[in-house]
């Protein structure tokens, strides 16, 4: 590919290439101070391709492309490279990470413990997970938590924070301009911006934590606090796994080892800031 | 023995967890997951011993769980056995 990019997000390292200048560029400046693959040996390839040679001048449109392919991927525009790019590389951790279970959830550490957050798209997770990055957790990612069967460790993936709509504003009143990404209108998800997480966060990438708390928040709601049984815990972490079945038996042990050592509870929130005060109480009872 | 005979795989084939009240299976042979409730975990034990129709089943769940001898025991089981069956966990014949 003509213009490339390697780099490591938590433990994995991925190798982005393309056929156009500006996702490569994109992705650069959002990903400024992230280091490269160990040995400088991807685990994942993506490439944004034209979906035909002469759609790279006219009318461009990315295909996203690697390792591991959807057939029905549907191509961007050139505009929402950075976005192509992203979803390329959660395509690769999807269909082919074998290391560690994965989990659709975002999730922040303090003192070496990890909270969990998992639940339906819209439901808040990532936005949380972001403004309690910027209020004294690391984040250790917003899309993905990579539990490893061997220990039980939860292992970050702090991949630049994908900001949707109303979170674009609500995360500009507390972190700086510069680690903003380009914002991208008009994308199948609406507006998105990128933000580059914490410099701690980065810096920490390949610390794991010990999970300590399991929430499913739920945005829009009065506030509240719900009870859930382990065995509904462990069926939606099945569900919010995109390779659990395929890590057999592995998969199995490491996920009723989480469920059996992890509090868990659903939350309901009218607003963000109501979120983080929810969750401050709850990590605050923990131990007592 | 009358009636359909029911066997399950050796225990040693299912990995077992037990979660408030709620049993968390993994089928090795199929790789699939099973959340099971009272009695599946008991039947399953039941069977363990060997195959067994339904009145043998009785018998055994009699002596393994105290269970009530009372009539009308046997659809029930039945009944659960064929979700089991339905389930890949449990084999006919």
């Amino acid at each position: 590919m003509r213009y490339r990019l390697s780099l490591k997000v938590g433990p994995i390292g991925f190798r982005i290439g393309s056929a156009w200048p500006g996702p490569i560029a994109a992705l650069r400046g959002l990903y400024a101070g992230y280091p490269g693959p160990d040995d400088g040996i991807a685990d994942f390839t993506v490439r944004l391709e034209p979906e035909r040679p002469w759609r790279r001048w006219l009318r461009p449109s990315v295909a996203i492309h690697g390792d591991h392919m959807l057939p029905d991927a549907a191509p961007l525009a050139l505009a929402h490279g950075l976005l192509a790019a992203e979803m390329g590389m959660n395509l690769q951790m999807a269909l082919g990470l074998r290391r560690y279970l994965l989990l659709h959830a975002s999730a922040v550490e303090r003192d070496g413990r990890a909270l969990v957050m998992t639940g339906e798209s819209g439901a808040g997770k990532s936005t949380l997970a972001a403004l309690l990055g910027e209020r004294g957790w690391r984040l250790m990612g917003d899309e993905f938590a990579l539990l490893d069967p061997a220990s039980g460790a939860l292992h970050p993936f702090p991949r630049a924070v994908s900001l949707k709509n109303s979170a674009i504003a609500l995360m500009a009143a507390d972190v700086p301009e510069d680690r903003f990404g380009p914002v991208l209108e008009d994308t199948p998800k609406g507006r998105i911006r990128h933000l580059r997480p914490r410099a701690d966060a980065i810096a920490r990438m390949a610390d794991p934590a010990t999970p300590a708390l399991i929430l499913f928040p739920r945005y829009g709601h009065a506030r509240a606090i719900r009870p859930i049984g382990p065995a509904e815990v462990f069926v939606r972490l099945t569900q919010a796994s995109t390779n659990y079945v395929s890590l057999g038996e592995a998969g199995f042990r490491a996920l009723t080892g989480l469920v059996a050592a992890t509090p868990a509870c659903a939350i309901d929130y009218p607003d963000t800031e109501a979120a983080v005060s929810l969750v401050e109480t709850l990590w605050a009872n923990l131990d007592s | 023995m009358t009636g359909p005979v029911y066997r399950a795989d050796s225990p040693a084939l299912r990995l077992t967890i037990e979660l408030e009240g709620l049993t968390l299976v993994y089928h090795r042979p199929s790789g699939t997951t099973h959340v099971l409730g009272p009695p599946a975990p008991e039947l399953l034990a039941a069977l363990a011993e060997g195959p067994a129709d339904i009145a043998e089943m009785v018998r055994r769940l009699q002596r393994l769980h105290d269970l009530d001898g009372g009539g009308g025991i046997e659809p029930v089981i039945a009944a659960r056995l064929e979700e089991l069956e339905a389930a890949g966990l449990v084999h006919r014949g």
